[in-house]
């Protein structure tokens, strides 16, 4: 599977996640609170020599995942220049992208194992309630191994419709594709049992 | 059912979410090409129901926001939380456990018509609530505004509520017993 995390190794990859996503959290709070452009511009280059300092390679990566916003910015950047607000739309449209941009900095400078982690902790509480975490983890992990597989077999059952007809596959590939995942889903938890599976209460 | 059959169950269900996002695109009736991905997540509460359909799309969307790129297109991590269409994302728990609920709710109803409406409650209704109020919220504008920019999508979402119908129907005719939401 392709990662959404940077193509070059940053100073910010050895940074703890929890604080990085911390520091988020606050940069978009502020983000959200302050009403002059000014300052949005401010905060935006702030961003952007973000982005600049690992390199051209690693700007190049963080600005390409910025590129589905742009629908947003025309049609924000058009609307206010017709009421003739263009300071309150810059404000919006500055905002919009220097949030985006720094959340995908910290998914691009964080690891997959990092975010576990965080999120592991997090979830502790939930463990006192009675949650099995153990459950959890196992169907991220399962979620993540079968994506691909999942995915391979519906382009298979795509092409060999359009073996049979000449048109591109339609929406009625989807039944036998649902059908494939539930006798897979079938499968599955029958080798899990099969190795002890969860070794608790079966009623649950 | 056992805790494995139920949890294999949920995963499963979100990697479908996921790989129809991943696939080439389907095209409609019209020949307007589809991403199938809303269409998951109406499945999962048609099929699976409300609670176990919700887990299913809520570890969907905890897994892109810890940065797997499952959704259409390759997207994950955390920059779609803050960006105007987040509201959509949030809202995929929601839609799917709504959908699932009236699926459960109208058990009197024939299969395919009762899993279509409940699709447009769940998957429609619920998830443009969602979507719309992100919206607003992100691009400072009223909740008519927001809901103007995309009332575009609206058709297309309302036929893949008819299609979640449609192959639940399906589904339920060549296994009963697979429509938990029926169980």
């Amino acid at each position: 599977m392709i990662s959404l995390t940077s193509p070059v190794r940053t100073r910010a990859h050895g940074w703890p996640a929890g604080a990085k996503l911390l520091a988020l959290c606050v940069a978009s709070v502020v983000l959200f609170a302050l009403p002059y452009w000014q300052a949005q511009l401010v905060a935006a280059l702030a961003v952007l020599s973000l982005y600049t300092l690992p390199g051209a390679v690693f700007l190049l990566h963080g600005l390409r995942r910025l590129w589905p916003l742009w629908p947003f910015v025309v049609v924000l950047l058009a609307w206010h220049l017709v009421i003739g607000a263009p300071r309150e739309g810059a404000v919006i449209v500055l905002r919009m992208l220097s949030a985006v941009a720094l959340a995908n900095l910290v998914t691009m400078t964080t690891t997959l194992n990092a975010m576990m982690e965080v999120v592991k902790w997090l979830l502790k509480p939930l463990a006192a309630l009675g949650v099995n975490l153990r459950k959890i983890e196992l169907a991220a992990a399962m979620v993540i191994r079968f994506t691909p597989v999942l995915a391979e077999k519906g382009a298979a059952l795509a092409m060999a419709w359009r073996a049979r007809a000449r048109r591109r596959a339609s929406w009625r590939v989807i039944l036998p594709f649902l059908v494939l995942a539930l006798d897979d889903a079938d499968n599955v938890a029958e080798a899990l049992r099969a190795r002890g599976g969860f070794g608790m209460d079966e009623s649950k | 059912m056992t805790s494995e059959h139920n949890v294999v169950q949920i995963a499963l269900f979100t990697a479908l979410i996921a790989a129809l996002g991943l696939i080439p695109q389907l095209t409609l009736a019209f020949g307007v090409p589809i991403t199938a991905q809303s269409l998951g997540v109406m499945l999962c509460g048609t099929v699976l129901g409300a609670k176990r359909g919700a887990y299913a799309a809520l570890l969907f969307v905890g897994l892109v926001a810890i940065g797997l790129p499952l959704l259409a297109g390759g997207r994950g991590g955390l920059g779609l939380f803050t960006s105007p269409t987040a509201g959509f994302l949030i809202g995929f728990p929601f839609a799917a456990f709504f959908t699932g609920y009236a699926m459960e709710k109208l058990n009197r109803m024939p299969v395919g018509w009762a899993a279509g409406l409940a699709a447009v409650i769940g998957g429609v209704i619920v998830l443009y609530a969602f979507g719309i109020a992100g919206m607003s919220l992100v691009l400072e504008r009223s909740v008519i505004e927001a809901a103007a920019l995309v009332t575009a999508f609206i058709p297309g979402d309302l036929i893949k509520a008819a299609l979640a119908g449609v192959i639940t129907a399906a589904l339920y005719r060549a296994r009963p017993h697979s429509v938990m939401s029926r169980g």
